[in-house]
């Protein structure tokens, strides 16, 4: 249940773009999270409400993006996307290499935009 | 008015930047750090315990303790004689870098080479969180059975090194040495796997040999 923290990292980001920006409310947080990413966002999701409470951040919906695990093959150097059910079975579409692919991208945990009103 | 703000940012900035302090505290005292992680009771103070007393004369060796409530574990890495510093995170359930920057001013850099930071009991939440170490050291005891890698993919992905625990007790329990190195190096190729038994003392003397030659590594 680390998503305490990352609520608490989150509601600091959120109230510096708020004062930087002008913003009064704010009504959605967009939140990119890669398939590797261990965050949860339901457990996110009560984090936020709970920590927002009697403030202006009250009511902002989190919005999830999830971005899928991407590889690069160590053989020949194809980029594929494998099933995530199968994370470790992931041979090359390519060449069928099975091992020691390269993570491009599923180790996301990042805030994309915010919407609200000035 | 309605606006909609890019904002394209890491949520852990915060302690992300914190981490980058503290990999420079560790590079200006040559300090070797290592993160160390594991489910509770696969051993983590345990290996310490034997580290600390097989290599006290070779390396200057202190000890962070995460733990949820008690100081057990500081008491029992303490009694080997090494300087153990207690988090205690009240139910937290992870090391941030805050915390290692908190703990850190109640120890003597200069006097070390090495650093071990022992993580709370979790095969989850530590993995997000960036310390500034060296190395992500995880262990996996053989009684949690093969397929962990698989099912915790972002802990074991971002280790250095595998530490296979309890392995004097492979004859009794369904565990596959092969498949779970297998399933750790499917995502990291470079992972360093060394089977041992901190009971019996089996396989440290590798993991030894690594430890020194990484500490020796951050003098140069």
């Amino acid at each position: 249940m680390h998503e305490m923290s990352i609520a608490d990292a989150l509601i600091r980001i959120v109230e510096t773009e708020m004062a930087n920006h002008g913003l009064r409310t704010v009504q959605r947080i967009t939140i990119q999270h890669g398939a590797l990413s261990t965050m949860v966002p339901e457990a996110l999701d009560l984090a936020f409400e709970a920590m927002t409470r009697g403030t202006a951040l009250e009511g902002a919906v989190l919005e999830y993006e999830k971005v899928p695990l991407s590889l690069r093959c160590s053989k020949c150097e194809t980029t594929f996307s494998p099933e995530v059910r199968s994370l470790h079975f992931a041979p090359c579409p390519s060449c069928g290499e099975e091992f020691a692919h390269a993570v491009l991208t599923g180790k996301e945990l990042n805030i994309a935009h915010i919407e609200g009103d000035t | 008015m309605s606006k909609a703000i890019p904002v394209i940012r890491n949520i852990l900035d915060a302690n992300n930047r914190l981490a980058d302090q503290l990999r420079n505290v560790y590079a200006e005292n040559n300090l070797l750090a290592l993160n160390l992680m594991s489910s509770p009771g696969a051993g983590k103070t345990s290996l310490l315990e034997r580290t600390l007393n097989d290599l006290r004369d070779e390396l200057r060796m202190a000890v962070i303790e995460g733990d949820l409530q008690t100081d057990n574990d500081a008491r029992r890495v303490a009694a080997t004689g090494a300087q153990a510093v207690q988090i205690n995170t009240e139910g937290g359930c992870h090391l941030d870098s805050s915390m290692i920057l908190e703990a850190l001013k109640q120890m003597d850099l200069a006097a070390l080479d090495v650093l071990f930071i022992e993580n709370v009991g979790n095969l989850v939440c530590p993995a997000e969180f960036d310390l500034g170490e060296k190395a992500k050291v995880t262990l996996l005891s053989v009684t949690e059975g093969d397929d962990k890698p698989e099912k915790y993919p972002m802990m074991f992905a971002q280790s250095k090194v595998l530490l296979l625990n309890k392995i004097d007790l492979l004859p009794y329990v369904d565990f596959d040495l092969e498949r779970a190195t297998r399933f750790a190096r499917a995502l990291n190729p470079e992972i360093i796997v060394f089977p041992v038994s901190c009971r019996t003392g089996e396989g440290l003397e590798p993991w030894y040999a690594w430890l020194k030659e990484a500490a020796l590594a951050e003098r140069r």
